[in-house]
């Protein structure tokens, strides 16, 4: 029945014919191979949630020497930049709404004297909270430098008093992984994931629809190879774009954005194939539902370009999403490849780590193509 | 305009006929907003962590109790020793790990100060760095508490400053209300700009695009045929998400519907324009479709501000975020939702769209011409 040296013989012209039409149909290739590399190199640099340069204005009632420092503790922090200056609360309103200013921090009358007085001081801080993640971080941080001031104030009042000054807690955070809490090194990963899922899947299901289209499926179908010698053949060339594409975007990502590959190569390496494997089974799975290209195309992103970019935990946690989503966020084989990928990449881990992630993988791999074969051979045997 | 009428009565129709093709036109819409409504969400809530309480008394389990009742830290394991809390950063299964020490209570009372560790996974940058800002402000409210407990028996006390916070245009700092405006306008985008490419290079595969050339039908007419069609099918797509917008997803709408509108009319005119020209370049649907999808969908998604600010880009890509029109789009939608901005705020992104519209528009009809020609 299925002779190894037999079967090869006649995958091969399959594999052949299915490559060469890919390297003729010269706009495809391009796409599939420079617009990756071209994403990344930009999504590396200049993709992050690095809040820096936030841009922050002053109103000062209180204008004194002390006043300006305390701007200037702002200042110098490094994640802000003076934007404006307010000099009544219709700038304030003006500053806001134009977005000249993300954040205005007023500066009560009696700044200075109040200090001195040993009193509380409460400053207004007005944030813009359009964009709810730079909103928070903006916070956390006019919040430290205002509690380092306030600390500073403690100490100086205890050193009057005569009273050793004294600091309860203290806490000095590590970090690891990465220790500079670089968006980069965290999004880069993902966005392999991403760009290997969209080679993958969309040029697995439209090649396949393609030739539905045109009845060249239909000629392959009255051929002596069996179902899974097709699948084999269709597969096996995207298989290997899909691998030359993953070298080009690993060494983009070690050479450009210095994301380290702390694990091995070949840990990493299973891991890529066996999630290409997955992602070319849902392609072979959409084309054998879809009749036309475009039908193939949307079913591929809604199936997998939407759920990778949205579910998958390469951008948005999915640990804050509502539980069903969260229950739903298993059908993209990406959320599991992601956590290989950062597991491998970032944190030096092997197989051990994640071998949860590389048994969905191979069941979602068999599943999608076991039922592609049935669905095929089926429709086979109408014709 | 009779010539043009029937060509969009027969676009439509060839839109609806197919089942599939209808299903993509009007229900996908709703269906993206709606998931991407709930998992577009960067807030930062329940981030696992891992405790060791080496001290076990009161004072350690008052530092617990600030953690676990802020509603950011869900506990997800207790360790048996200090390794043992950073096993379960190695697995995976906490974030963040607490280390309190054993005498931290006697260091605490004795006006010692006591050191407390801890260590955080920087795997996801963005959330840990808003977690690790959530702990210092736990801890150091506990530590001030603590000294002014203690300080009481001095006659007075210090001054300090306290922020008072005024969190403007989205006040519970919620990602849904910056991202579920945007999503409005990125289903506007995709739906107009590939259902008008696929059709135009859908009949130049069967060959039907030519028998249209040879009829009486002037090519401006050939033009707005196939693109009215799609201007009606847009607007209905608006219409949908922003009615889920607002009504499902309650996200505040406090400008007039009329400018958002108004400027998806404006903003139409590029993606129509766009779509003309993908079609004269690809010569099959595929082509086309990757065309869309690389060469402007997804970098439109990046480099407009859907979700990576711009302010955090390097200066250089900043300005060729003036050349991607969804980035003043979204603006102008997002400043209609939260900050109820009128025209006179908006009319420099709606002058970029109509810049940009009218000048990519014109240049793919130009081209569209001398290609049918």
């Amino acid at each position: 029945m299925f002779e190894l040296p037999n079967a090869l013989r006649r995958i091969k012209p399959v594999i052949v014919k299915e490559f060469l039409q890919v390297r003729r149909d010269k706009v495809s290739l391009a796409i599939l191979l420079l617009i990756p590399a071209f994403l990344m190199f930009m999504i590396g640099y200049a993709l992050n949630f690095d809040v820096k340069h936030i841009k922050l204005a002053f109103y000062d009632q209180d204008k004194t020497t002390t006043s300006r420092e305390f701007q200037r503790s702002f200042l110098t922090s490094g994640y802000f930049d003076l934007s404006a200056v307010a000099n009544n609360y219709r700038d304030v309103d003006g500053m806001l709404d134009s977005g000249t200013a993300r954040a205005v921090i007023v500066i009560p009358r009696d700044f200075s004297k109040n200090l001195l007085a040993d009193k509380d001081i409460a400053v207004q801080v007005l944030i813009d909270g359009t964009d709810s993640n730079t909103g928070t971080i903006t916070l956390g941080y006019i919040t430290s430098i205002i509690q380092t001031w306030s600390s500073k104030l403690t100490a100086e009042f205890m050193d009057r008093k005569g009273v050793t000054p004294y600091q309860p807690v203290d806490v000095r955070p590590k970090i690891w992984y990465n220790p500079e809490l670089a968006s980069a090194k965290f999004l880069v990963p993902g966005f392999i994931g991403f760009i290997l899922m969209l080679s993958a899947v969309v040029s697995t299901a439209l090649s396949v629809v393609r030739e539905k289209e045109q009845g060249t499926m239909e000629q392959l179908t009255v051929s002596p190879l069996n179902t899974v010698e097709i699948i084999i053949g269709k597969t096996v060339p995207h298989l290997i774009n899909a691998l030359i594409s993953s070298v080009f975007v690993l060494l983009m990502a070690y050479f450009l954005f210095h994301v380290p590959i702390r694990g091995e190569i070949i840990w990493l390496y299973s891991g890529i194939l066996l999630f290409l494997l997955a992602a070319l089974g849902q392609g072979m799975l959409i084309s054998t539902f879809a009749n036309t290209q475009e039908v193939a195309f949307m079913m591929s992103v809604l199936s997998s370009i939407l759920p990778t970019f949205l579910l998958s935990g390469l951008v948005f946690p999915i640990k804050s999403m509502p539980v069903a989503l969260q229950v739903l966020s298993n059908i993209t084989p990406t959320k599991f490849f992601i956590i290989i990928l950062r597991d491998v990449m970032l944190k030096g881990l092997g197989p051990w780590a994640y071998w949860h992630e590389l048994v969905y993988l191979s069941l979602f791999a068999v599943v999608t193509l076991g039922f592609s074969a049935r669905k095929m051979a089926q429709q086979r045997k109408a014709v | 305009m009779k010539a043009i009428y029937h060509l969009v009565i027969k676009e439509l129709k060839q839109l609806l006929r197919d089942k599939r093709m209808r299903f993509m036109a009007i229900a996908a819409p709703v269906i993206q907003l709606a998931v991407l409504g709930y998992a577009a969400t960067t807030d930062v809530r329940s981030i696992p962590m891992a405790i060791y309480d080496g001290d076990k008394t009161s004072e350690s389990r008052a530092l617990i109790n600030r953690f676990t009742n802020s509603g950011y830290f869900e506990t997800t394991g207790w360790a048996d020793s200090p390794n043992d809390a950073t096993a379960f950063l190695e697995r995976g299964k906490a974030w963040i790990a607490l280390i309190i020490p054993r005498g931290f209570s006697s260091d605490v009372l004795g006006r010692k100060t006591a050191r407390l560790q801890l260590i955080a996974d920087g795997t996801d940058a963005n959330s840990v760095n808003i977690a690790l800002g959530y702990s210092t402000l736990i801890i150091n409210g506990y530590s001030r508490g603590l000294a002014e407990k203690l300080l009481e028996t001095s006659p007075v006390k210090p001054g300090g400053i306290t922020p008072q916070y005024r969190i403007w245009y989205n006040e519970s700092l919620k990602s849904r209300n910056f991202m579920i405006p945007a999503v409005v306008v990125l289903v506007l985008m995709i739906v107009t700009l590939t259902l008008t490419s696929m059709a135009i290079v859908k009949e130049k595969e069967i060959g039907t695009l030519e028998q249209l050339l040879v009829t009486p039908i002037k090519p401006h007419q050939l033009i707005l045929g196939k693109l009215i069609p799609f201007v009606l099918v847009g607007m209905i797509d608006v219409t949908l998400v922003l009615l889920v917008a607002v009504y499902w997803f309650e996200v505040p709408l406090r400008g007039n519907i009329a400018l958002i509108y108004l400027m998806s009319g404006v903003f139409i005119l590029t993606t129509l324009g766009i779509g003309l020209f993908i079609s004269t370049v690809a010569k099959t649907r595929q082509q086309a479709l990757m065309i869309a999808q690389f060469g402007f969908f997804i970098p439109f998604m990046y480099f407009s501000g859907f979700v990576f600010p711009i302010a955090n880009m390097p200066k250089a890509i900043q300005y060729v975020t003036y050349l991607v029109p969804l980035r003043y789009m979204l603006e102008a939608t997002r400043a209609i939702f939260l900050k109820g901005s009128g025209i006179y705020l908006l009319w420099h992104d709606a002058a970029a769209l109509i810049i940009i519209g009218v000048g990519v528009l014109s240049l793919s009809i130009i081209r569209f011409k001398r290609k049918m020609g």
